[in-house]
């Protein structure tokens, strides 16, 4: 049983990471916490690429060189290297993650400009009185509200 | 020379880089955009860039119609190691939509860009655009499973930021690009997980090695939970019934070229990385084993056909109207899906291509008379039909289509759909969709009403519209009535695509 | 114009120029120790970064107008397309790199790699740059004592 936790510690914290951002992306009301929530929840799952390209006893796949710089040619077959490809995609996974983020936040600061708040009832409020001003509008023309 | 090895290459040909180059020519577009930053020269590349992608598109449709697969090595490294861009008929089918609807919107976006947008954005608008187009392509081409993410961070990316344009109109284009962007990139993330499971299950990312290897090990735990984070994850993507509520918002408030370019291709590209998913990499057996279709998309499909389709009917805004009318196409897709059988998923295929163009011309439509009226709310589009004639004609034909009347493109795929709910015996489903296309009728109807049937404002100013709105807004209807009638284009691809799908038959390599 | 400390003024100066170096040398050592384009990138735009924090935005966008910001990012890309195009021109797959030294493939390989993480350099320097500029070029709507 303790085996069994230990074993699969990788995965324990993958999962409470995944869950501590995917709720703080439900349950926070400020859109900035969102993202922060967002940023958790991606991060996650590098964890769960990273951990899953440990090879027990290998070492990061680079060839051995020795002090002028060439590559030690005996013993190297006895290394065990490490899976270097999970590395390489969340390479392009945190990219993929910081462009979002960038782009999360500076819609944030765009909606703080024309909205004057970044609190999402607030947000809810302000476009719920803008839908019912449309329907007002627009609505009594096809014979009652939308 | 020393220790040089004599590697025997064979020079590749053009028509041996056409895999690529579907991608390539869009993604070189966009940095050169930004680079000369000239308005207009944006315009011209970015045409001339989707025009050589559709030309490439219809030769790849061509070369795969009869079944068989085109492989590309990205690099030089063999498949399984490294990339493999796999063309066959299902996804050549996809790619000619995306990069018609890609080509058809360009002209129609020139006036309509210009009308709706400040003028310092124009460049960068066009740059998305391409990325956006770039990313779409590359989710369909690429036949790795990573691969398939990166494009589709791409193509998400690029669409947030075509949505909160919006926002020079309306305010509330932000908030809708930001409920996208928080849902997309659950979406996006539930996805990569999934392929993490399978990654770390199977041990290698090509879909085709994904495919045999599942095949041989059987599954495990870790095989159908990545299972079920990429249904969830692309169900966000497709805007599948619960999880659609991103799409009417953006759909709305984006400007009208974005619109149009992603009612028609951006939940076709996640249908069809669903389908490749479901089929290809779990066979059709596992699906079966697990009841998906049968617990989740059966009834959702049947939802959404007539929920989305009962909204769609009291919406007081033309665009708002269209996009709840996408969530209830969505649903006819994912329903055959859920009929597990060739015809049902010839009907899915043919629909996406059909639904495209349909759904492409109506918004051009919608676009064409916000051109003039700057508001799609009902009220203020009264009697345009009559003073802009062709696209009120265009309307006409794209919402005859919608409901599916015989002779437009979209009776063929809803009869194909009946025809599959009555193989497996479900006339219940067969009388839904029946009944949900009456739906269709009404909300038709009313925009039919407010077009033709009620007087004009007194001070309205519209006219016809300009050229560039109305040829390609005439090239969709009239591909709308010709694959209406002559259906051999998509409903022949689509059928090898579904035996493609179904009896995981590759065919022979052709290149 | 408000001035940081001098110390911070001294120091900061001495620093970009160290910094830039150790871009270079993570951009052009990655190909055979952990670095590349993308540790590189981040870390040349930490010196423009830094200086911008220190001296003023206006300070460091004398030194790198936006506008170039904007074709930096572009050229970047462009770099790495460009390598696949040139490979596709020798009758190589796109992005092969052995195509530039058939005979010796892993000099190949080597030459590829580096103008390819060059590109991926020159586009991240300029992407963190612009999102730099982005948030800070914003005209603050609350003030410090609001908070």
């Amino acid at each position: 049983m303790l085996d069994f936790i230990a074993g699969h510690a990788n995965y324990w914290l993958f999962i409470v990471l995944m869950m501590t951002g995917l709720y703080i992306v439900v349950a926070k009301g400020n859109l900035v916490k969102k993202i922060v929530g967002l940023n958790i929840f991606q991060t996650a799952v590098f964890m769960l690429y990273i951990s899953s390209a440990k090879v027990a006893g290998g070492t990061a796949p680079i060839f051995p060189t020795d002090s002028k710089g060439y590559i030690k040619t005996d013993g190297i077959d006895q290394i065990i290297y490490s899976n270097p490809l999970p590395h390489v995609l969340i390479l392009t996974a945190i990219v993929v993650g910081v462009a979002t983020t960038a782009l999360g936040l500076a819609l944030t600061v765009r909606i703080r400009e024309e909205f004057g708040t970044i609190e999402e009832e607030n947000l809810v409020e302000i476009e719920q009185s803008l839908t019912r001003a449309d329907n007002k509008a627009h609505g009594e023309a096809m014979g009652g509200m939308a | 020379m020393a220790g040089a090895v004599e590697v025997q290459h064979t020079a590749l040909t053009l028509t041996d880089h056409l895999p690529v180059l579907q991608v390539a020519i869009p993604f070189l577009a966009a940095p050169l955009i930004v680079l000369v930053g000239n308005r207009t020269f944006a315009w011209v590349l970015s045409f001339v860039a989707s025009a050589l992608a559709l030309v490439i598109s219809f030769l790849l449709l061509m070369a795969v119609y009869d079944g068989g697969y085109i492989s590309y090595a990205l690099g030089g490294w063999e498949p399984p190691w490294g990339i493999e861009y796999r063309v066959d008929a299902a996804n050549a089918l996809i790619l000619f939509l995306i990069s018609a609807i890609g080509t058809v919107v360009l002209p129609f976006a020139y006036p309509s860009v210009k009308a709706e947008l400040k003028t310092t954005s124009h460049t960068l608008f066009y740059a998305c655009y391409m990325l956006c187009f770039t990313g779409l392509l590359g989710v369909v081409v690429t036949g790795d499973a990573f691969n398939v993410f990166v494009f589709l961070e791409i193509s998400s990316l690029s669409t947030y930021v075509l949505i909160a344009v919006g926002a020079e109109r309306d305010k509330r284009a932000l908030t809708a690009a930001y409920d996208y962007l928080i849902m997309g990139t659950i979406g996006a993330t539930f996805f990569v997980i999934g392929i993490g499971f399978l990654y770390i299950a199977t041990g290698t990312l090509n879909m085709a090695d994904m495919s045999d290897r599942i095949a041989d090990q059987g599954s495990n735990r870790a095989v159908r939970a990545g299972f079920a984070f990429i249904i969830v994850g692309m169900g966000l993507k497709v805007a599948m019934y619960p999880l659609h509520l991103w799409l009417p918002k953006a759909y709305t408030f984006a400007p009208s070229a974005v619109t149009i370019f992603l009612s028609a291709t951006a939940t076709k590209a996640a249908i069809y990385v669903l389908l490749r998913f479901m089929f290809t990499v779990y066979k059709p057996e596992f699906v079966f084993e697990t009841n998906t279709s049968l617990l989740v998309f059966m009834p959702l499909a049947v939802i959404a056909m007539f929920s989305a389709s009962f909204v769609a009917a009291f919406q007081v805004n033309f665009k708002r109207m269209l996009a709840y009318s996408s969530v209830a196409q969505v649903g006819y897709m994912l329903l055959g899906i859920a009929l597990l059988n060739q015809t049902g998923l010839t009907a899915t295929m043919v629909h996406m291509f059909n639904h495209g163009i349909t759904k492409a011309l109506l918004f051009m439509g919608a676009g064409a008379m916000f051109y003039y009226t700057g508001s799609a709310f009902y009220d203020k589009l009264g009697g345009l039909g009559r003073k802009m004639p062709i696209t009120g004609a265009c309307i006409l034909i794209g919402g005859l289509s919608l409901i599916g009347v015989p002779g437009t493109a979209g009776f063929v795929s809803k009869w194909i759909l009946v025809q599959a709910a009555f193989e497996n015996g479900w006339w219940p489903v067969a009388i839904a969709i029946v009944l949900s296309s009456l739906l269709a009728v009404v909300y038709v109807w009313r925009a039919v009403e407010v077009l033709y049937l009620t007087p004009p404002a007194k001070n309205s100013t519209a006219k016809e519209a300009p050229l560039m709105m109305l040829i390609p807004m005439i090239i969709l209807a009239g591909s709308c009535v010709y694959f209406g009638i002559f259906t051999d284009l998509p409903l022949g691809a689509s059928e090898t695509a579904a035996n493609v799908l179904m009896n995981g038959t590759n065919g022979e390599l052709l290149r | 114009m408000h001035y940081h400390h001098l110390i911070l003024r001294v120091i900061t100066k001495l620093l970009v120029g160290t910094i830039m170096l150790f871009a270079f040398y993570v951009q052009f050592h990655g190909d055979f120790s952990p670095g590349g384009g993308f540790q590189a990138g981040v870390i040349m735009a930490a010196a423009f970064i830094l200086y911008g924090i220190v001296f003023g935005l206006y300070a460091v966008q004398v030194v790198f107008p936006p506008w170039l910001v904007h074709k930096v990012m572009a050229l970047g890309v462009l770099i790495y397309a460009g390598v696949g195009v040139y490979s596709m021109m020798l009758g190589y797959a796109f992005l092969d790199y052995n195509a530039f030294d058939p005979g010796h493939p892993s000099h190949g390989q080597h030459n590829g790699i580096l103008v390819i993480e060059f590109g991926v350099g020159v586009t991240v320097t300029g992407v963190m740059i612009a999102i730099y500029y982005a948030f800070a070029g914003r005209f603050p709507q609350i003030s410090d004592e609001d908070w």
